[in-house]
């Protein structure tokens, strides 16, 4: 998906906004050991994370998966049951939510329905202490840091769902937490939005130098603006790393799974080749000699000629994305893998066609027993 | 327009004869008071009520209204800082007990009020040893008695925002508890609070059988003491209490309405 047709917003100069001016290295965020039990069941197995300053880190996963826990004992809004969270190097797990010095945006709308965009924005620094006309000053600028400047006199029920979360993004930025905690900010949004904001958020977290925990479940989200991604599973991270690496090199069929649209398909190695439906690819990797799963992107797998090598298969769906088209085929040794290929090579819906393998590198991951 | 609303000469009628109920019984009440032995009318006994004169042989009623007032005012601050905030507390925190709070809380409406005076004379022997026999203690049983009344309206307005949302928000951004219900939740409950204090008034204003029974000198049992020697004069009191009454549920009317469109000033 692109960006929007309307080109990004500039943000203020470095000269006349309180915020920017005060961008700072950014705080180490750490989990050591996070469990977290509701009753007898546990939700978070142990969960270890370091973030370095001013990193934008995001927790990706399936619903249910601990991403939200993990952050919201992070923001103390959980109390874990083992385990600390370390900000700056101190531990943090005695420290009430209002005491931590963090800034959260939040899933569901969460602006004060009675203050107006500006006191909402203000409100935080007001809480430190700080004065009526500064608050209203720094308030004011982080309203213009999100592009907001104009809607500072309006109630929350007088905004859009995109606006909502700007001024909330700017009320929790605003005092210059010491990192910047965000609960699926985007999801409530329709997907134009959802783009522009995702992309903005990334761009003022840059410039900020903010450390940044952002939970999503929707990997393309994740992919665009973090420097590490944590997949995570069932309460645990299954890998952690840069988005490039998650998508070249993922460590588990769940991360395979969850990054990208990797079809698995059954391979042999031998030596540094794989074999695949008879055609020999290259490994990323180098692996064990044996049965291996492979995972094929779609950009991997192309539609061919009927003899080309390759595998036969059946269309089981096609969808239209603009520029390409993704369409699932079952393999006739019974796979289900996605296909990319040109928008203009139409495929109905119980064609035969021939998929062939491109000779780029591909992951593998060695077979496990039980599977034989 | 709806097919199954009755047609505008049917609404019509069926508001007159419901208006005619009401207002009869208060037009011959009315009449009653402006009455004389020689059947002519005069305001000379609203007149009369308020000449210094008569304080002693209304003193009664004086008495009783003072009391209501004070036992009204104590009864809307325990719906205010003892009911509302653990309503909040109950939405924030322990979200499974809301079915058998929200029992609990329309219970005293089920129990006529002689079975409650006599679970309550004992404790009000307690009571009278510690906090003394002062008529604002009847508070107490007051509190109990607007529960069903005062939780429907808060439980209303808690439902209509996203309280642990917004709690958390403000936790996040340096508010403390206290601030977090000062500042956050209590002015996005504002209409669910206003009704409730008005309703917990005007219950108060009104109730007779707990004040009599437990012997305290409220503005009903002086109406009735009132009654007795002289009914013009209770039938005037009574008329003035009802428009009281009244008043208050314009106003809570009012504040429903201006809930669903607040605009900026």
């Amino acid at each position: 998906m692109t960006s929007a047709d309307t080109p990004p917003r500039t943000l203020p100069s470095t000269s006349d906004n309180l915020l920017i001016a005060d961008a700072g290295e950014g705080t180490r965020v750490e989990f050591r050991g996070v469990v977290k039990e509701y009753g007898s069941t546990r939700v978070l197995h142990g969960v270890d994370l370091d973030i370095a300053p001013g990193e934008f880190v995001s927790l990706l996963g399936p619903s249910g998966c601990g991403k939200t826990t993990a952050l919201r004992v992070l923001a103390g809004l959980e109390k874990a049951t083992a385990g600390e969270v370390r900000l700056g190097g101190q531990d943090v797990s005695a420290v009430p939510t209002n005491r931590r010095d963090i800034g959260m945006v939040f899933q569901s709308y969460s602006l004060f329905p009675h203050l107006r965009v500006a006191d909402n924005t203000a409100f935080g620094l007001r809480r430190r202490g700080i004065g009526k006309k500064d608050a209203a000053t720094r308030a004011a600028d982080a309203l213009e840091l999100v592009g907001l400047g104009h809607l500072a006199d309006r109630f929350p029920h007088q905004l859009s769902g995109g606006q909502q979360q700007r001024v909330a993004l700017a009320r929790a930025l605003v005092t210059e937490p010491r990192v910047l905690l965000l609960d699926e900010p985007l999801s409530a949004l329709d997907a134009k939005v959802r783009v522009q904001l995702r992309d903005e958020i990334r761009r003022i977290q840059l410039r900020l130098g903010i450390t940044t925990v952002f939970v999503t479940h929707d990997q393309e989200e994740a992919l665009a603006v973090s420097d590490r991604i944590a997949v995570m599973n069932a309460g645990r991270i299954e890998q952690i790393g840069t988005p490039e690496d998650l998508y070249l090199n993922p460590a588990t069929p769940g991360v395979a799974a969850f990054i990208g649209v990797s079809s698995v398909v059954a391979g042999v190695v031998e030596g540094d080749v794989v074999t695949v439906w008879g055609v020999r690819l290259p490994l990323q990797a180098p692996s064990e000699p044996g049965p291996v799963d492979v995972f094929l992107r779609p950009e991997n797998l192309r539609l061919a000629d009927g003899d080309a090598p390759g595998m036969d298969a059946i269309v089981q769906e096609s969808t239209f994305l603009g520029s390409f088209r993704r369409t699932l085929v079952r393999t006739s040794d019974g796979a289900l893998v996605r296909v990319q290929h040109a928008a203009t090579d139409r495929v109905e819906y119980a064609e035969r066609v021939r998929i062939a393998l491109s000779a780029d590198p591909v992951a593998v991951r060695p077979r496990e027993r039980e599977r034989d | 327009m709806n097919r199954l609303a009755p047609s505008p000469a049917a609404r019509w009628i069926i508001g007159a004869v419901v208006g005619l109920v009401f207002v009869i019984p208060f037009l011959a009440t009315f009449l009653f008071t402006l009455s004389s032995p020689d059947g002519s009318y005069s305001l000379d006994r609203w007149v009369a009520l308020f000449d210094p004169e008569n304080a002693r042989r209304y003193a009664p009623i004086w008495t009783g209204l003072a009391n209501s007032l004070v036992l009204a005012g104590v009864t809307v601050l325990i719906v205010l800082f003892l009911f509302t905030p653990t309503m909040v507390l109950v939405a924030l925190r322990f979200p499974k007990l809301r079915r058998g709070f929200e029992f609990l809380a329309l219970l005293p409406i089920t129990i006529p009020a002689i079975v409650l005076v006599v679970g309550l004379a004992p404790i009000y022997l307690q009571i009278g040893r510690t906090l003394g026999t002062g008529a604002w203690t009847l508070a107490f049983a007051y509190g109990i008695l607007v529960l069903p009344f005062t939780y429907r309206s808060i439980q209303a307005s808690i439902d209509a925002i996203d309280v642990k949302t917004l709690a958390e928000a403000a936790r996040t951004l340096g508010a403390g508890w206290v601030t977090v219900l000062v500042r956050v939740i209590a002015p996005n409950l504002r209409q669910g609070l206003l009704a409730a204090s008005l309703i917990s008034v005007a219950v108060v204003l009104g109730e007779f059988t707990i004040a009599s029974l437990l012997n305290r000198q409220v503005l009903q049992t002086g109406l009735v003491v009132i009654n007795r020697q002289d009914a013009y004069a209770a039938a005037v009191f009574t008329l003035l209490a009802l428009a009281f009454a009244f008043v208050l549920l314009l106003i809570i009317g009012r504040a429903g309405r201006a809930g669903t469109g607040r605009t900026p000033s």
